[in-house]
């Protein structure tokens, strides 16, 4: 397939909600176990967070990163023709923020998060 | 001396706190957080120790008369004694100090000849680091005491504030072939390999044993993480669940876990993966006289952990039929100096490692008229000193010390010596600093501190306590959330300026910064000039919803 | 930018193939303050674009922002790789540079 256009709209969305109709188009997720999001609780560097996302669904046709509370939040957006429904990337983090995984599979939408806080450090027993 | 002798005239027999029965096939032996104390000291532990959410009047967040209620223990007793802070000063000096490799020596070979080819002897780490000579020797002092000792396995969380070269170093000279050093949570940073052994298993009395290790998941974030740039760590537990199954497809019949999560991270680890009979852990330096049943989805498991300052040694007896663990004992023993005779051989390593170094650590730098211990959430009397000396050396408005949880005790009259110093201050990131930082910046640390101790989810704390504060006053409410814990803050009587600036002095920064002055001379110059030093009460901020927690007494 | 790195690493076990693809790249947002000049800002200089094709034929393509870390490390995964297949990624940044790698599957 050819590869499409960078979704410059997508990018430039400064709320969650915005970002994931630029990405997939109307239609609000549904949270899924089936979508394991494998982010750090903690972020040891706010730069580099790094984040797995894997689709346990057959059919998997797109996977998007979102970090809520980044001025615009969409990281990443990956379309599969033969590859797993998988991706990983490394990710900049503003602050403590929810980091949503959004699944395409099917024709569905589906939603993981989880919280990554980004923390001074320096205690510790 | 007599007064710990005398003690046990009405009370139990010396030796009967230490005739622990055999019982099954298999021992495991737990000491953590040893924060390289070699010689005995004094131990208080803590008077506040909450616990929030669900893990509110649990164990470990139980303190004093709780705590005893808890575990039935007699009050007045030795038990008592060790495991809480209640009567400190009179319970000290009646049964005097605690820990010291030597006496601990003593303790682990009087429990292996009594369980002969049965027992693996288990670190869980903060093991080279907490005093001056572990400092002054990279740590080097603690690797030969721990060797001496007899330990098998460990794991790790200051060790790596020597810096990744140094660990690598001790790991693949030091402790080859003698001592394991497990972690299954430290991985490269980029293509995600392990950089340690993630487990092994050994043949214990025909029984395969596997001890699968866990680092401290936040090293990079409590710590500076400049030291180990290249190594990511966390808690995983899907990887930890990866190498349970990976152990029991090996065929092991006991799956111990040698933890330095902290015992809140524990519990909940403990609550998520399965096939885990004991996490036996160490961080929080919890003393927890009985194991914390946790069910899973896999059946059960034990969560032990064992104190601070080789102040304790955990045994672990189990009984291992069929291919797995039937049934088990636990004893928490207490190492008490006068109890237990010094072992020769650790006495004379000792001596030999400490001589280079007696001089300086001997120099006296002040008399203490009160107590001085470090222990709780939000200060103690040692803790309050150092802000002391720097609100008055650095000439600050504000001062921050961070909320360790390692250091010994004083008691009143005793000599602060350069050695008691070292015991809360050495770290390889101890230069003292004075910052410039507005009131909202304040706030912001402070919030973030709190939330690392009181956010219900223990995969979001830390395990330390908080940051200790002098020349700003604040309440603290625990049961709020992120940003809204930290309320009026005021210095001087005025409330904290979100937009002002102010003077800031403090130490153990974990970002880079030039290295200056460590915090010791600061102190040590404030002590010197002081000759005796009285410390009233420690300033702790008003707190809310603290009353009636069992984690609570004042 | 023809010396910009690309590396890709695969490893095998079962059927499963992760590739893991790491570019030497600043991924400048545009946010950041010239160190040599406080009152300007770094140019935005980042990937947009990272395909992956399997012996020629495209198996995913990635869409990057800013929000990507400096040195972007991007993953995914493939089922039934043999011995021998290349795998290959391209990529372009919105300043109009662009690079590839290749990989061979062991
Ligand atoms: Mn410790
Ligand atoms: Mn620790």
């Amino acid at each position: 397939a050819l590869a499409a256009e960078w979704p410059k709209d997508a990018f430039a969305a400064k709320q969650l909600d915005e970002a994931i109709r630029a990405v997939f188009g109307p239609g609000a997720p549904s949270p899924s176990t089936a979508v394991k999001l494998r982010v750090p609780t903690q972020a040891e560097n706010s730069a580099q967070v790094q984040i797995q996302v894997l689709a346990e669904m057959p059919n998997v046709e797109a996977i998007a990163v979102f970090v809520e509370k980044n001025p615009s939040p969409l990281v990443a957006h990956a379309s599969f023709s033969g590859a797993e429904g998988y991706f990983s990337a490394r990710m900049k983090m503003g602050q403590t923020s929810d980091v949503v995984a959004v699944v395409k599979a099917g024709g569905k939408l589906y939603s993981a998060k989880q919280n990554v806080k980004v923390t001074v450090g320096g205690c510790g027993g | 001396g007599l007064n710990g002798r005398k003690a046990f005239a009405g009370d139990k027999k010396p030796a009967d706190l230490y005739d622990v029965a055999p019982f099954g096939n298999v021992t495991l032996l737990h000491m953590t957080d040893s924060h390289a104390q070699l010689i005995p000291t004094y131990y208080r532990e803590p008077n506040i120790n909450i616990g929030v959410g669900a893990a509110r009047g649990k164990p470990p967040h139980l303190v004093g008369e709780a705590l005893l209620k808890h575990f039935n223990i007699k009050p007045g007793s030795i038990e008592a004694h060790a495991f809480t802070f209640l009567d400190f000063e009179q319970a000290a000096r009646r049964y005097g100090k605690v820990g010291g490799y030597a006496h601990l020596a003593t303790l682990v070979k009087k429990l292996r000849a009594s369980r002969p080819g049965r027992t693996l002897f288990l670190d869980g780490g903060d093991t080279w680091q907490g005093s001056a000579t572990a400092l002054w020797t990279k740590g080097q002092d603690m690797v030969d005491a721990q060797k001496l000792l007899g330990v098998d396995i460990m794991t790790a969380h200051w060790e790596f504030t020597y810096g990744a070269e140094r660990v690598k170093e001790i790991v693949e000279k030091d402790l080859k072939g003698q001592i394991e050093f497990l972690a299954q949570n430290v991985n490269d940073a980029t293509w995600g390999e392990l950089i340690f052994k993630p487990y092994v298993i050994r043949e214990i009395n025909k029984v395969p044993v596997a001890i699968i290790g866990q680092a401290f998941p936040y090293t990079p974030i409590a710590n500076p993480r400049y030291m180990i740039p290249d190594w990511s760590f966390g808690i995983n537990d899907d990887h930890m669940q990866k190498m349970v199954d990976e152990v029991r497809a090996k065929g092991a019949q006991v799956v111990a876990v040698l933890s330095h999560n902290g015992m809140d991270v524990d519990l909940k680890m403990a609550s998520r993966v399965r096939g885990i009979d004991v996490i036996l852990g160490g961080h929080t330096h919890d003393a927890v006289p009985a194991p914390s049943l946790v069910k899973n989805a896999g059946g059960q498991t034990l969560v032990i952990n064992s104190g601070s300052n080789s102040k304790y040694l955990a045994v672990l007896d189990l009984d291992v039929r069929n291919g797995k663990v039937a049934d088990y004992r636990f004893k928490m023993l207490p190492v008490f100096a006068n109890l237990l005779p010094p072992d020769k051989e650790m006495t004379a390593y000792i001596e030999k490692v400490r001589a280079p170094y007696a001089s300086k650590l001997g120099e006296k730098l002040a008399v203490t008229e009160g107590l001085l211990y470090r222990r709780g959430n939000f200060n103690g009397t040692f803790d309050q000193l150092i802000i002391d000396a720097l609100l008055a050396v650095q000439g600050a408005d504000i001062a921050f010390s961070p909320g360790f949880r390692w250091g010994t005790t004083l008691l009143p009259g005793d000599a602060i010596t350069m050695e008691h110093l070292m015991d809360q201050t050495a770290i390889t990131y101890a230069t003292a600093t004075v910052n410039h930082l507005t009131g909202e910046q304040i706030k912001i640390i402070l919030e973030d501190i709190a939330d690392n101790l009181y956010h219900t989810d223990p995969y979001y704390q830390q395990g330390g306590d908080m940051v200790r504060v002098g020349g700003l006053q604040y309440t603290l409410d625990i049961n709020q959330t992120h940003g809204k814990r930290i309320q009026n803050p005021t210095v001087k009587g005025k409330p904290l300026d979100a937009g002002r600036k102010y003077k800031v002095a403090g130490w153990a920064s974990v970002q880079p910064i030039e290295p200056g002055k460590p915090v010791w001379d600061v102190v040590a110059e404030y002590l010197r000039a002081a000759k005796t030093v009285r410390v009233g009460q420690p300033y702790i901020p008003r707190l809310k919803g603290a009353s009636g927690n069992p984690g609570y007494a004042v | 930018m023809a010396d910009i790195q690309t590396k890709i690493r695969t490893k095998t076990q079962g059927d499963m193939t992760d590739v893991l693809v790491l570019i030497d790249h600043p991924m400048e947002t545009g946010q950041r303050p010239d160190p040599k000049d406080k009152d300007k800002k770094v140019p935005a200089h980042y990937i947009q674009k990272l395909n992956f094709s399997l012996n020629g034929k495209e198996i995913a393509s990635t869409d990057l922002g800013p929000a990507v870390s400096k040195d972007p490390l991007i993953g995914i995964k493939l089922k039934g790789v043999k011995p021998g297949d290349k795998i290959k990624v391209t990529w372009s940044d919105n300043q109009g540079q662009s690079g590839n790698g290749e990989a061979t599957a062991g």
